[in-house]
């Protein structure tokens, strides 16, 4: 047992900083720092910056673009990229469709589609959740039916991020409606731009529009952007989330914001003193750390355990990382609540769309806080993620 | 980075598992806590045989020279054993002093008797208002001759009752907290003046409350520099801590275990209770805070190589945080989840439970060791 990285592990960490430090645009490390919303145009410049850099989509296999890292060293961009921080890639495009494409789809598909999303020159969604299909995803309604050399699809996805800058969407539709729920499924992507297709926008309860819904009215999608086989689109769908998993405990992501909490909470005031100076908030925000550092050696354990055994099937400690990853994630943005205080309470109606900079950044702080409830909901809620552990690892 | 154990520590690991598995079922750890003295000399006189009780010392020494990591290995399968004898107090605290702090003397002189077996030991630390502050000691010796002279009272002394041998720190000089003026004091047990008032623990093991009068040790009983000891004092509390770490992950992983095998046999409503899913949810978050444990006794354990000393104490400091937090968790529900029988001496659960709470209040509990972490100016 060794905790220490190889000196090559180190130099490479060393690039990966440098590579930050001197080409993530200020402004737009700025924005994540305040816990701000990016604009599309920032977010994609970053990315085309990455793929130039040949680091645009790390994970995949070399020859359709990949960098053939090592765990750890996936592990310790993802953590530098996170802690600097810089915007990740977009997980639509580069860990969930892109995967799928390279893995089940035809030589056509990956030619047209892989370098398109590797640049970013194509926003993919997400079309899986449906307003009646949340957890149990599988009694999903969405029709795909065969007329001819096209796919008519009709019905309702929801939850849909950031669908009002998207050009593509990978969508679950049911092709078979006499099979049990699972196998009637099929994997369909088309252009967000087609006919028939709207978007509506969900503003959540920070304020801000990150979601949408959106609607399929007989859209019309040629009968090739079948993703794999007709039927198998559910085999699809549980690899696409099985894929992945180490990121989600965000560890990067809670470590820069405790960073800013312990910076923060030496500039405001409470009682005649800096707020870091009250032991009992200190040991609040310590508390955090310390449980912050054990997720990051479950995760290094993990990432060694994937580096040395291969990847295989999804690791069920992925759950644990899911779980205690949107805790503390949650928790950071409850102490900068407490840090803040009353200050907490002026809302900027204009959003956080960097519309309004003369705002203070404290403005961003009860937003980040409500919007923060999010995660231990997507990506299979924390409730879901325990049924996985109680199944998979427990035998219950 | 590495997380696996090298093939000698696997080996290792199968051969304490297996000697346990064979001598050390719950029903035997009951025979063995109505021996003389609670613990059982031939179980000792395995451990010895398989050469667990020499591990950490220098080959030069009689020992095996292993690491931080063979101990936790140790630990971890005595954890999930219940495993009474005293391991902790004669070979990781007492063998901690010997190796770090003792002479070329005192280690030719106690460290064979811990290695064959025929000796164990006890650390004479807590007073009555102490707490866990290392530093905080009334407890004098005074310098006599060549020698020293020995007064003051220590409680809760882990095999304070059988022990051949005491390391008792005593103040050579300032006050009641100075952490300076600490000395460490290697007593032989029935040395004159010395009273031990014997008796069993909550978690079974034994301990000892001990009254010092005008006890006389010689020049050669100081482990280390009697008028500054508090460093190595440190140290070996550190590693006594990490040790309790992985004791506690070993008795955790076997609480759960044990809990998840019970509802998933258990029936009430036709089903097994395992069935329910407040019970899942319960389970997966135990299995949640074990594993975060887990992750933390081994943070412990390798910041024994860390070559900043602070960095080294914040890293068992904030394990101890989580195991006390895990823990208090796994305890308790493990209990919960048993329902009724869990309340019982004779499930075995309860023990786990208890064995768990009192790690939890020694060598600082959670809350004093969140204090050091915070002061020290966190873990980012």
């Amino acid at each position: 047992m060794d905790l220490a990285f190889t000196k090559e592990e180190i130099a490479f960490r060393e690039e990966v900083r440098e590579f930050f430090k001197t080409n993530v645009p200020p402004d737009t490390r700025r924005k994540l720092q305040e816990g701000r919303h990016l604009s599309k145009d920032e977010m994609v410049t970053w990315w085309r910056i990455l793929n130039k850099k040949g680091w645009g989509v790390t994970h995949w296999p070399k020859e359709y673009g990949g960098t053939g890292w090592t765990s750890v060293q996936h592990y310790i961009f993802n953590e530098e990229l996170q802690s600097y921080p810089a915007p990740q890639p977009l997980a639509f495009g580069v860990s969930m469709v892109g995967p799928v494409i390279y893995t089940f789809g035809n030589e056509k598909q990956k030619k047209e589609y892989l370098p398109r999303i590797a640049n970013v020159d194509d926003w993919w969604c997400q079309g899986f959740s449906e307003p009646g299909s949340g957890s149990d995803l599988a009694s999903l309604k969405t029709k795909a039916e065969r007329k001819g050399d096209k796919w008519i699809i009709n019905g309702q996805k929801t939850w849909t991020t950031l669908a009002q800058h998207a050009d593509m969407i990978f969508c679950l539709c049911r092709t078979d409606n006499n099979a049990k729920k699972q196998m009637g499924i099929s994997f369909i992507v088309f252009s967000m731009k087609s006919k028939g297709v709207t978007v509506r926008p969900i503003q959540t309860i920070d304020g801000g529009h990150e979601v949408n819904e959106v609607f399929f009215d007989d859209v019309e999608v040629p009968v090739e952007n079948l993703i794999g086989e007709e039927n198998k689109g559910w085999d699809y769908a549980k690899f696409l989330l099985g894929n992945e998993r180490t990121g989600i405990a965000r560890v990067g992501v809670s470590k820069e914001r405790l960073r800013r909490i312990r910076d923060l909470a030496s500039k405001v005031e409470a009682g005649g003193k800096a707020i870091i100076e009250d032991p009992a908030f200190r040991e609040k925000l310590t508390a955090c750390e310390i449980e912050l550092k054990a997720l990051e050696l479950t995760q290094l354990r993990v990432v060694a355990d994937e580096g040395k055994h291969g990847k295989g099937k999804p690791n069920p400690a992925s759950s644990v990382l899911k779980i205690k990853g949107s805790e503390i994630q949650q928790t950071t943005t409850e102490l900068l609540m407490e840090v803040i205080g009353p200050f907490a309470a002026p809302y900027d109606e204009h959003g956080d769309a960097g519309s309004n900079e003369s705002m203070d950044w404290s403005a961003q702080i009860a937003p980040s806080y409500f919007n923060n409830r999010k995660v231990s909901i997507y990506g299979g809620s924390n409730e879901i993620q325990r049924n996985i552990i109680s199944k998979a690892v427990l035998g219950l | 980075m590495d997380f696996d154990l090298s093939e000698e520590q696997r080996l290792l690991k199968e051969s304490v598992d297996g000697l346990l598995a064979d001598s050390y079922d719950f029903e035997a750890r009951k025979k063995y806590m109505k021996e003389k003295g609670g613990w059982s000399k031939a179980v000792w006189g395995k451990l010895a045989e398989q050469g667990l009780l020499g591990l950490p010392f220098a080959e030069a020494d009689g020992g095996f020279g292993a690491g931080a990591v063979e101990t936790m290995i140790v630990m971890e399968a005595l954890g999930k054993a219940l495993v009474v004898e005293p391991y902790l107090a004669t070979v990781v605290i007492a063998g901690g002093f010997l190796r770090h702090g003792g002479s070329a003397a005192q280690k030719e002189a106690h460290v064979p008797g811990i290695i064959d077996g025929s000796k164990t030991f006890a650390f004479a630390q807590l007073e009555k208002n102490s707490r866990y502050d290392l530093h905080d000691v009334v407890t004098s010796a005074k310098k006599k001759g060549d020698g020293w002279v020995i007064d003051g009272e220590k409680f809760v002394v882990l095999n304070g009752e059988n022990a051949d041998t005491l390391i008792v720190t005593a103040r050579t000089s300032g006050a009641q907290r100075d952490k300076t003026g600490i000395g460490v004091f290697l007593v032989p047990a029935d040395a004159k003046g010395i009273t031990r008032k014997g008796y069993p623990t909550q978690d079974g093991l034994h301990a000892a409350d001990i009254t010092f009068t005008n006890v006389e040790v010689g020049a050669d009983s100081a482990i280390g520099n009697p008028a500054d000891a508090l460093a190595l004092i440190e140290r070996v509390a550190d590693e006594a801590r990490t040790a309790v770490c992985a004791e506690a992950v070993g008795a955790m992983d076997e609480s759960l275990k044990t809990t998840v095998e019970y509802i998933k046999t258990r029936k009430q409503f036709g089903v097994a209770i395992g069935s329910f899913q407040s019970l899942q949810h319960r389970a997966s978050d135990m299995f949640v805070a074990l594993e975060q444990a887990r992750s933390m006794s081994m943070l412990a354990t390798m910041a024994a190589d860390f070559d900043n000393a602070r960095e080294r104490a914040t890293s068992v400091a904030a394990a101890k945080v989580q195991i006390g937090k895990s823990l208090k968790f796994v305890g308790q529900q493990s209990i919960q989840l048993h329902g009724g029988i869990g309340m019982t001496m004779e499930a075995k659960i309860g023990h786990y439970f208890k064995r768990l709470t009192m790690i939890e209040n020694s060598f600082g509990d959670t809350d004093y060791h969140l204090r050091r972490v915070s002061e020290s100016g966190g873990l980012l």
